[in-house]
């Protein structure tokens, strides 16, 4: 089993915890695994992005661009800025919410539309319905569920692992009204 | 047991596991997370000093009285740190003094790319180099014994991406050092010239010996493969070249100061070509060419920017990932909603100001639509540079000039500008971004803000009255009623001495922060707020709407709205 994902968003959308919530169950599957994240400066509202690696042996915690299995974009824009991580055949799986950011508030930039190749999900939606707007990290996360081959035990375990407890209940709602948001949609 | 930890993490893991005692740091990404981590340990003792000098200088003082001692900043932070540093090599330790410095190629988070390896290299202090977290861990223990055995202080050389990245780490028990004895010895640790003359001798044999016994060190190792290529590395960027290039011949250096020149010998006569691959400047590569061996290296990276597989594809299999020009609206990063500096540089730019900037999250203020500062060098500069645009162009000029720095930056290097200032009598003023926090490395208490590390209540230094002892006229203001600062402004602009405005206000990600989201009504779509920045107004063809869930309820929009469109809870 190898999967590299990127995860992408605007800085405070929680794709850190995602990744480890992600790193945590390639620990329980025994696999090698690594993570590279942006802190500081970056995380202000600017662009984040965090590279998830896992198989037998990792050496690079980087993915390179055209080689990522995944790309789990939390916004939209985000999404189609990390798209040339993708992989041929790779997965796009984007949030439709939209963040302006500073430049197109200004006028020096225009929002892009969305295009049709993306797995579109309306998180912030599904976040709200779980109970709190901040859960669209856990509902991204139930979408990604139906494409990776974790069980749903060990999902509940690694949660358990990395989220605080009085926050456990919420993003085990969001992860699951995701899952089945994509199931339904996909088919799967 | 094994454990999925941040580079970062796993250095105070090894700090925790070395027996370590004191960690004394000033926060600086990418290098912050340590000592934070290590505070987490009840053994060790942490604080966040004012400055990355003065937090050396005191874990040094702590390993001259034979405790472990650790200090961590990033590259400019050494900087800083340098003077005491450069006699440090001389003076040589007594207990284990490690110094872990993170550099930033790529420049995430810093204002400039330069190599600490280089300066550790001036400074005759032997430098250790991680290539991932698990490795992290262990070097720091190893890190310590050389620094013990060879009497001298060790670098470990860190980057971003081994910083911030996760790897898995073996973890072991504390092995408690029991703290040395000190004996007083002028000759070895006080520098006048009649001592140090004698211990640059010490130093230049300790480093003799240092270059014969890495040879002979696990931590440089060879991995012969295919003898077509050999490629010597150190550090994250090891990794992606055993990614890249999985058949050819590698040398990993552990040490990278000294260089085992021996072993680089036998390398390079195992391989048919040799290259060495490290980011920011040609460290290694120029002591292996000055061997007279036939090196590449930087004329195929290039010196800017940080290194990555796809580069690394690039330049050894030709293979280039061709990305097509984008389009995309940039993101760059701004002021959080709420943020009171945007309430200051609201004010600055009416004003049409001059703005001498300096390091911290108010430094975004340089970008549109705020686009206030006019220069911002490294930490604690601001007043400085003002004071020299005073000299060179007057009060006329410095009159419409303004220093702004945060409080975390004042403390750390704006005192002694303000000193300089004072003597002087210059017609200037400082503007004090006061938000009780140092904010931009993720809230850090520093020493006005009356906590330490762990929370406790500490004295806490009143800047005001520090200003005021320093000599300058100083006035304390609310910089979120933009009219009383403006108007304070302008006054002392006008006083022909040195005026200090402390602009007092929270940071808007401290806790109790956060108010109701602002309603807006009957807007007239004038756009005016607009120029304010804040991410969560947004432009509309019928007027602006305020994103509820990035608002934070500050009323700066209320307050400048020459409509009254803007309506916060019970107002």
């Amino acid at each position: 089993m190898k999967y590299d994902m990127i995860l992408s968003g605007v800085g405070g959308q929680g794709t850190l915890l995602a990744a480890k919530i992600l790193a945590s169950l390639a620990v329980q599957a025994e696999l090698d695994v690594k993570l590279s994240e942006i802190h500081g400066m970056a995380q202000r509202g600017g662009s984040v992005i965090t590279h998830v690696r896992m198989g037998e042996n990792v050496h690079a915690p980087v993915i390179s661009l055209g080689s990522a299995d995944f790309v789990l974009a939390f916004e939209w824009l985000e999404a189609l800025r990390a798209a040339p991580y993708l992989k041929e055949n790779g997965v796009l799986i984007a949030s439709n919410q939209k963040i302006m950011p500073i430049t197109v508030i200004t006028g020096s930039g225009e929002y892009p539309d969305y295009v049709h190749d993306a797995l579109l999900i309306d998180a912030l939606k599904l976040a709200n319905k779980a109970g709190n707007a901040r859960c669209v990290n856990t509902v991204m996360l139930g979408a990604l569920s139906c494409y990776l081959p974790f069980s749903e035990e060990a999902w509940a375990k690694s949660f358990k692992e990395c989220i605080k407890p009085q926050f456990l209940d919420v993003n085990t709602r969001a992860y699951k009204l995701g899952r089945q948001y994509m199931k339904e949609a996909q088919n799967i | 047991m094994k454990e999925l930890m941040l580079g970062n993490e796993a250095i105070a893991r090894g700090a925790y596991e070395a027996g370590v005692k004191h960690i004394i740091s000033y926060p600086g990404t990418p290098s912050t997370e340590i000592t934070e981590f290590a505070s987490k340990y009840k053994e060790i003792f942490c604080q966040w000093s004012v400055n990355e000098k003065v937090s050396f200088e005191t874990a040094f003082g702590a390993s001259l009285m034979g405790d472990r001692a650790m200090t961590c900043l990033k590259h400019v932070g050494l900087n800083v740190a340098a003077d005491s540093l450069f006699t440090a090599a001389y003076t040589g330790v007594n207990a284990g003094l490690v110094i872990v410095c993170a550099d930033d190629p790529g420049m995430y988070s810093s204002q400039n790319e330069q190599d600490s390896r280089q300066i550790a290299r001036a400074a005759h202090v032997p430098v250790l180099e991680p290539s991932d977290a698990g490795e992290a861990k262990d070097m720091v223990l190893k890190a310590f014994e050389i620094s013990e055995e060879y009497d001298t202080p060790v670098m470990l050389r860190i980057t971003t991406r081994l910083a911030h990245q996760r790897s898995l780490v073996e973890l072991c028990d504390r092995q408690e050092v029991p703290s040395k004895e000190y004996t007083k010895n002028p000759a070895k640790y006080v520098m006048m010239p009649g001592m140090a003359r004698k211990r640059h001798i010490v130093v230049e044999d300790r480093e003799r010996r240092l270059s014969d016994a890495v040879n002979t060190l696990s931590l440089n190792r060879m991995e012969i493969r295919d003898s077509d290529i050999g490629i010597i590395s150190a550090g994250a960027v090891y990794e992606y070249v055993k990614e890249v290039m999985p058949n050819a011949s590698l040398l990993k250096l552990g040490i990278s100061y000294p260089i085992p020149k021996e072993i680089i010998k036998e390398f390079a006569s195992r391989v048919k070509k040799l290259y060495v691959i490290e980011e920011l400047e040609p460290v290694i590569e120029t002591e292996i060419a000055a061997m007279g061996i036939e090196v590449m290296g930087k004329c195929l990276t290039g010196l800017q920017g940080e290194l990555s597989p796809e580069k690394l594809c690039e330049i050894f299999k030709g293979e280039k990932q061709e990305v097509k020009a984008s389009n995309l609206p940039m993101r760059p990063p701004v002021l959080c909603p709420g943020c009171p500096h945007r309430a200051s540089f609201y004010a600055l730019k009416k004003l049409k100001l001059t703005v001498f900037g300096d390091i911290g999250c108010y430094t975004l203020g340089t970008l549109a639509p705020l686009s206030s500062m006019d220069a911002s060098l490294c930490m604690g500069a601001s007043i400085g540079m003002l004071l020299g645009a005073y000299l060179a162009k007057g009060k006329d000029f410095s009159k419409k000039a303004v220093a702004v720095i945060g409080d975390s930056t004042f403390l750390h290097s704006g005192i002694q500008p303000l000193v300089s200032a004072v003597s002087l009598n210059a017609a200037i003023t400082v503007v004090i971004l006061d938000n009780r926090i140092t904010a931009m490395t993720g809230h850090q208490p520093n020493p006005s803000t009356g906590k330490d590390i762990y929370g406790n209540d500490i004295p806490e230094v009143n800047i005001e009255k520090l200003c005021l002892a320093i000599g300058a006229r100083v006035n304390t203001v609310n910089p979120m009623e933009v009219e009383d600062f403006t108007s304070l402004l302008k006054e002392e602009l006008n006083y022909d001495g040195v005026s200090v405005i402390v602009a007092k206000y929270p940071c808007a990600l401290l806790p109790n922060q956060r108010k109701p989201a602002i309603k807006v009504e009957n807007c007239r779509n004038c756009k005016l707020c607009l120029n304010i920045g804040c991410p969560a107004i947004l432009p509309g063809e019928n007027g602006v709407t305020v994103d509820s869930t990035l608002c934070n309820g500050c009323g700066l929009c209320a307050t400048i709205c020459p409509f009254g469109s803007f309506k916060m809870e019970g107002k």
